[in-house]
């Protein structure tokens, strides 16, 4: 079993994850500035941002909490939107699941769309690469997002509205995220999967927070195995 | 805030187990045992199975006046494009940020 975690890898994952920092800081300033103006104190914000660490769900839990709901529902809104998270976590077990286990236990906690999109990205590209590999790439993948992520909430939440200016860069996370997946639509089968993951999520919105994508995901991931299994890989 | 401190750290607490054991689960469960062949090969489409409709959402959003962004969309789709035909990550973000970029700065 390794034991080691590959640096060389950590390091080539470390710089693929780069981009992404210019969309998770002003995200994260985000958090920041509307959760200690929906009346949590800094030290709830930075709780939110590092014992949850996901942020679509810690929008959607504020925004809940804004609307005073019910504890119950907060909780089950935020945990839907992060249920698609368990789809990452069976996705990348034939990948590190032979890692020990204290590496697991430490790329769970960053397993997030981030994390996981950068991985999988190079895990189907050649060459291939060892478990120790897979594993430092995918650390290295948000070494620097997560201690900037927590800086980025806590400016946020202590500043407030003036920290971010202008400055506006949402437009970006759509196009990093297709730039991902983009390469790995190699057959037939990836794309069927990805154009019924459009068309059911969007067909599929109504559905409350999250849930829509769930069960898009699965009619996607049934589409492109099913034209896998009749036509071969 | 019409929560008390304590019901708020009761719900991040709940929140940061329940995501951690989400995001946990099979990696732990299953640990180094070999998933039956049908679960791999659903398994395969995951990335291009989530990705896509997480984003769609994002691209296809109206603005206040209800309203979609017809340059988001085509840089959406230069990302894609240029993504797919390049076999990376670097060609699709400089072609979608540049057409984003250009095409505001023009209209």
């Amino acid at each position: 079993m390794p034991s080691t975690i590959s640096k060389s890898a950590f390091v080539s994952g470390f710089w693929a994850g780069l981009p992404f920092i210019a969309v998770g800081v002003p995200f994260s300033l985000f958090f920041g500035i509307i959760a200690t103006e929906a009346g949590l104190s800094v030290a709830q914000a930075m709780g939110f941002t590092i014992v949850v660490i996901a942020g679509a769900s810690q929008f959607t839990a504020v925004q809940l909490m804004i609307e005073a709901v019910p504890v119950w529902s907060v909780l089950a809104a935020a945990l839907a939107v992060n249920l698609r998270m368990a789809m990452y976590s069976a996705s990348l077990q034939p990948h590190i699941g032979a890692a020990p286990l204290w590496q697991r236990m430490l790329c769970a906690y960053i397993n997030f769309d981030a994390s996981y999109a950068i991985s999988m990205a190079r895990y189907e590209q050649d060459p291939p690469m060892s478990v120790s590999e897979k594993v430092g790439y995918f650390l290295g993948s948000v070494s620097l997002m997560t201690p900037l992520w927590f800086l980025g909430t806590y400016f946020g939440a202590v500043f407030g509205e003036s920290f971010l200016g202008s400055f506006d860069v949402t437009f970006a996370m759509p196009i990093l995220f297709l730039a991902l997946v983009a390469p790995m639509v190699k057959t037939l089968a990836h794309l069927a999967a990805a154009v019924t993951s459009v068309v059911a999520t969007l067909a599929l919105s109504f559905m409350p927070s999250g849930t829509g994508l769930l069960v898009a995901a699965l009619l996607a991931m049934i589409v492109g195995a099913e034209i896998e299994r009749r036509r071969g890989r | 805030m019409s929560y008390s401190d304590g019901q708020i750290w009761l719900m991040i607490v709940i929140m940061g187990v329940g995501t951690y054991l989400i995001r946990f689960s099979f990696l732990g469960l299953i640990g180094n045992r070999k998933m039956p062949e049908w679960a791999l090969r659903h398994l395969r489409y995951t990335p291009v199975a989530v990705l896509p409709g997480l984003v769609a959402p994002l691209v296809l959003a109206k603005d206040a006046s209800g309203q979609m962004d017809p340059i988001l969309i085509l840089a959406a789709i230069a990302t894609g494009t240029v993504g797919w035909w390049r076999k990376g990550m670097f060609p699709g973000i400089i072609a979608g940020i540049a057409t984003f970029l250009i095409l505001n700065a023009l209209f």
